[in-house]
């Protein structure tokens, strides 16, 4: 075990505090795009399943996650309920940071990642029933994910899959439970013939500014220590969100003659999505193309919700599954060891040939392959035995008072239904 | 008696209601409303999706006036109130049989 370093134990507690703050700038993100009945019961998901998340994470996650490796596949009980948080984290010998430190930053992850379903059943889930939902999610479809990807001793890590800060484990993992998760649910009440238009676009938009600032954490504390590799992580970040939002733009305008607030948060966080796999591995320039092409496909990605008639409340699917999906393929075309000399394979472009775009995709389907049936399988279980959807007239009541007995406003919304066109 | 009722475009009410006060018009009742005219509503875009939203943001304003200066409030209020544009809304005139002030009891035009 590396000497305890105090620069990079710094560095990562400050950059889980960013990440924990991504939760409230979910909950605004979410909670400004649903109607003004449901916005604290979309909120009350996020915290609830960070509260949630977090003491199993404690108690269980961290060490299937990180514990003693057991055939590549997973950690095992070894560092159950951190009693033994001091100890070098297996698979990391080179850890300057406090393993302490490294816990609660991957902790926060896998809060985030948790709290991200919410946006999919978005208007019609049981509080309780979801928080059981995304516990039993985070242990048996998340943590072994981590494992696999995040551990050094995982399968996928060991064939040399590269995945900076969560393309597959958090993003395209998000994604494919996000859409079993809403098959599940079946869609909201009335969509998609109802308006079901955002109640807030400013909630919204402070929502997507806490999350850009919160996922330079996410990226740059993931070099898991102070230097340049952190500062590259968090220049290809920043550009990469504007890329993708200026991408997103200018697919809106020249499809709708608009250029829309909504698509400027949505396509400043699909460029933070698309990054997220590479910001270790590329450079700026690769940084804000990967970012542009995130926000761009995530458009049309968006779109196929109502083509194909599955109800993904908050575009869960279309955001950050697809954008997860460019990002984590397109390392294979841009990672370059003039940016991080530890990678095994380098991309297309700096002469590595199809092998790491291969193993990308390798990385992608077998994280699709095992979060999409595997979730459904736990909503349908929690669906059968708790009912993780509401009744119908609680739709229609709206969520907050339904459960929460609270309103967020004095007045209801001002705005009357109408249709939902194209 | 008459009352004249005017639906027009929220941001046309201060205009409105200084050209009323000019004309001497003393006394009126807003309140806020929403629906269409022949223009229908107005299109939103929420990540590429379009909305129809039907009903608009107007303000309704009622005066009641005395038969003779019914022409006159009307007229004002579309003068104050006209952009032009599509949405600048509508005044009528009922008649009004019975107005009391409630607080001397008077009633017909020394009501008003």
């Amino acid at each position: 075990m590396a000497a305890v370093s105090a620069a990079d134990t710094a560095w990562v507690l400050v950059c889980a505090a960013l990440v924990l703050f991504m939760a409230p700038g979910l909950a605004l993100f979410y909670g400004g795009m649903v109607r003004s009945k449901h916005v604290l019961a979309i909120m009350a998901q996020v915290f609830g399943a960070a509260a949630v998340v977090s003491l199993l994470w404690a108690l269980v996650g961290h060490s299937l996650a990180f514990g003693p490796d057991h055939g590549r596949l997973l950690g095992d009980l070894h560092l159950a309920g951190l009693g033994h948080a001091g100890d070098a984290i297996p698979g990391f010998p080179h850890l300057a940071a406090a393993p302490q430190a490294f816990t609660v930053f991957q902790m926060m992850f896998a809060v985030i990642t948790a709290a991200l379903l919410a946006g999919a059943g978005a208007d019609r889930m049981h509080f309780g029933s979801f928080l059981l939902f995304v516990g039993a999610w985070v242990l048996l479809v998340y943590a072994p994910l981590a494992h696999w990807v995040f551990s050094p001793n995982g399968w996928l890590a060991h064939l040399g899959v590269l995945d900076f800060a969560g393309g597959t484990v958090v993003e395209t993992n998000s994604g494919a439970s996000a859409l079993a998760l809403c098959l599940v649910l079946g869609a909201r009440r009335g969509w998609p013939r109802e308006q079901m238009a955002p109640h807030s676009l400013p909630l919204t938009l402070v929502g997507a500014g806490i999350l850009w600032f919160g996922w330079i954490g996410f990226n740059a504390g993931s070099a898991l220590a102070v230097g340049g590799l952190a500062a590259q992580a968090a220049l290809s970040t920043h550009l990469a969100g504007c890329a993708g939002l200026l991408g997103w733009l200018l697919v809106e305008k020249l499809q709708t003659r608009h250029s829309t607030t909504l698509g400027a948060a949505s396509g400043a966080v699909a460029g933070l999505v698309a990054i997220t796999p590479a910001a270790g591995y590329v450079n700026a320039l690769g940084a804000i193309v990967i970012g542009f092409l995130g926000g761009v496909v995530s458009v049309f990605a968006v779109e196929q919700k109502v083509h194909r008639g599955y109800d993904d409340s908050l575009d869960v699917v279309g955001v950050h599954g697809v954008a997860g999906v460019v990002g984590t393929l397109l390392v294979g075309v841009f990672a370059t060891r003039t940016v991080n000399a530890g990678v095994p394979h380098t991309g297309l472009l700096d002469g590595g040939g199809m092998h790491l775009l291969g193993l990308q995709a390798l990385a992608v389907v077998v994280t699709v392959a095992w979060a999409f049936p595997l979730t459904y399988a736990i909503a349908a279980l929690v669906q059968r035995t708790a009912r993780l959807r509401v009744p119908h007239d609680a739709e229609l009541e709206g969520l907050d008072t339904y459960i929460h007995a609270e309103s967020a406003y004095d007045i209801g919304s001002r705005r009357v239904a109408g249709r939902m066109g194209a | 008696m008459k009352l004249v009722t005017a639906v027009v475009k929220p941001h046309m009410l201060d205009a409105v209601k200084e050209a009323l006060d000019a004309a001497g018009i003393r006394g009126l009742t807003v309140s806020e409303v929403s629906g269409h005219g022949r223009q229908k509503g107005h299109t939103e875009v929420y990540r590429g999706a379009e909305y129809t939203v039907d009903f608009l943001p107007k303000v309704r304003i009622e005066v009641l006036t005395g038969d003779h200066e019914a022409d006159d409030v009307v007229r004002t209020i579309v003068a104050a109130a006209q952009t032009g544009k599509i949405g600048d809304g509508k005044v009528w005139v009922i008649p009004v049989d019975t107005v009391v002030r409630i607080r001397t009891g008077e009633t017909g035009e020394e009501a008003l």
